[in-house]
């Protein structure tokens, strides 16, 4: 078949294609780093694991580590079992709940703005400097404020996170969205296409692997945004734990925090490294 | 296979044309450093079923003609003239095929063919065996589901000329369509351009830098000025049908491409300055052969 006009393609099989499907090769610091490609590497990757937990559990131990110092990772372990349910659910629920309604919003709107102003060129370069204003300076710092004015239930949180996240997905979006190809554009117009079919068919598709990059550190960003703004100014939620049982000299619970606080991290990497694959494979 | 396609015409029972008329055309370009003259009062008259090529040196506004017929950019002065109407924007009965193959890439062999459809607003599924047919003709049967990336220069510039073809477009207009291509695959592409064009009568306009696939594809050769593009000549290439790779190291054929490349150094044809230069060279190889 391939080589009716002497054409030689390259095949792409089922195990070459581990290597091809690069996804979001341009997720800056996080760079593509794909699960084990078959079982050793991934009996590898489980021993290694077991290997680190294990080690540390043999320090501490060895070494009398006390636990205000660094609790055990097997005492985490318990912790984490024991409490999860009465004691942190609630709070990760807390966190989620201000983590989604702020990233909703600012998400929305970051893609939303991004589409629209760069449409229009004089009104980006109008825009751009608050973007960078509000992409690089911590949002943390207006919790304080916030809460001054707003009180301390989540709203104050939520207009935090919808502060950090919304710009870095603007930002990143923008830039998928400007990457506009002259040639595609006049394909797209050749067959008589309207504004909106260009923007639905051509321009949206082309921007869609920097808006999943966009919305991946812009969550991330949210995360952060959301448990610094509850150590601030929150009773409640995953960061107000973490100044509650580091006052306490709680470790393995505060440890647990922390492990939960990771998971959900890699949680939103795991997502967005799927969505890419998913929407934005083309782009190797 | 593509015989379809007249088939089709004939149930249609519509009398489909695709003469191209562009007159007194002249152009400018605003950039940030000024006016550019890109187009000098060119008239041109194309006729229906006619494969026109179009050559001169870089920046000679070869380009830029072909984008006017086909509505993206528009004129200075002067119009062209589509069976009887001018054109003011983007036509239905003209097709484009542009430099290297613009596959969306983030779209499967058949969804890129099924673009235009999408475009238009025309439900494609009549269209299935038509496209299925034009695949078989080009070689790409059993590749509708590949992507772009997984294609080679040559298969994604054919899928091209599928996607072009398949709405049945009157006229196709090609900008320099196989300069990205090795020399190899670009004669595989220009016979497979002859036979498609052969067995369906399309009205081609055809921009390239490479006089000798002018002559191997076209009926007659328009060739510009420099900068800016007038008509320096149109040749008349009455060389038979169907051409072969071969033939383009015939004398005839070696003689036009000789005509035509005197003509784009010289600005204008100089019959004499041709003859001169072909004794010139003529003489050369008489004396290498008798050494």
């Amino acid at each position: 078949m391939s080589d009716v006009l002497g054409d030689n393609i390259p095949t792409f099989d089922s195990s070459g294609a581990e290597n091809q499907e690069v996804g979001l090769s341009n997720m800056s610091a996080l760079a593509d780093t794909g699960f084990a490609s078959n079982w050793k590497e991934a009996l590898i990757l489980i021993l290694v694991a077991c290997g680190v937990i294990g080690g540390l559990e043999i320090i501490v131990r060895v070494f009398d580590v006390p636990a205000y110092t660094f609790p055990a990772p097997s005492e985490i372990g318990e912790s984490l079992w024991r409490n999860f349910r009465p004691l942190y659910w609630p709070h990760l629920l807390v966190t989620l709940k201000v983590l989604f309604l702020g990233y909703f919003i600012g998400a929305s709107l970051g893609i939303l703005l991004a589409a629209v102003i760069t449409q229009f060129p004089f009104a980006e370069k109008i825009v751009t400097p608050y973007i960078l204003l509000l992409v690089t300076t911590p949002m943390i710092a207006l919790v304080p404020l916030l809460v001054q004015k707003l009180g301390f239930g989540i709203q104050p949180r939520v207009i935090a996170v919808a502060l950090a996240s919304g710009p870095m997905v603007m930002i990143n979006a923008a830039t998928g969205f400007r990457r506009t190809d002259l040639a595609k554009l006049a394909l797209a117009r050749s067959y008589g296409a309207s504004t909106f079919q260009i923007f639905t068919k051509v321009r949206f598709p082309l921007a869609l692997p920097m808006i999943i990059v966009g919305l991946m550190v812009g969550a991330i960003f949210g995360l952060l945004t959301a448990v610094g703004a509850e150590i601030v100014g929150s009773g409640e939620g995953l960061g107000n734990r973490l100044m509650y049982y580091s006052s306490r000299i709680q470790m393995a619970n505060f440890w647990s925090i922390i492990v939960i606080l990771a998971v959900l991290g890699i949680l939103i990497y795991v997502i967005f490294y799927w969505i890419g694959k998913r929407w934005a494979s083309w782009q190797a | 296979m593509v015989q379809t396609e007249r088939a089709m015409n004939a149930t249609g029972g519509v009398e489909r044309s695709g003469v191209v008329q562009v007159e007194h055309a002249t152009k400018y370009y605003k950039t940030n450093t000024g006016s550019v003259h890109a187009l000098e009062d060119i008239t041109l008259d194309i006729r229906k079923g006619e494969f026109i090529a179009i050559v001169g040196p870089s920046g000679c506004g070869k380009s830029t003609l072909l984008w006017a017929m086909s509505g993206l950019h528009d004129l200075t002065s002067g119009k062209v003239v589509i069976d009887g109407s001018t054109v003011t924007g983007p036509r239905p009965e003209i097709g484009m095929i542009f430099q290297e193959a613009n596959l969306l890439p983030w779209r499967n062999l058949q969804k890129n063919i099924e673009f235009p459809f999408e475009i238009k607003k025309i439900d494609s599924k009549p269209y299935q065996p038509r496209i299925q047919d034009l695949l078989a003709e080009v070689g790409l049967t059993g590749f509708e589901t590949k992507f772009p990336r997984e294609l080679s220069g040559g298969m994604q510039q054919r899928a091209s000329i599928v996607r072009c073809l398949a709405f049945d477009p009157d006229i196709i207009l090609m900008d320099e369509p196989f300069g990205a291509l090795d020399a190899f695959t670009r004669d595989e592409m220009n016979l497979l351009i002859q036979k498609l064009w052969m067995e369906t009568g399309k009205t081609i306009v055809f921009v390239t830098h490479n006089v000798s696939e002018a002559i191997l594809l076209a009926d007659r050769v328009v060739v510009l000025t420099p900068r800016p593009g007038r008509v320096a000549h149109i040749f008349d290439i009455d060389l038979p049908r169907p051409r072969t790779i071969e033939e383009t190291y015939s004398p005839p054929f070696i003689e036009k491409i000789f005509e035509i490349k005197d003509t784009i150094i010289q600005g204008s044809y100089r019959p004499e300055h041709v003859a001169e230069v072909t004794r010139k060279v003529a003489g050369v190889s008489a004396r290498k052969a008798g050494e």
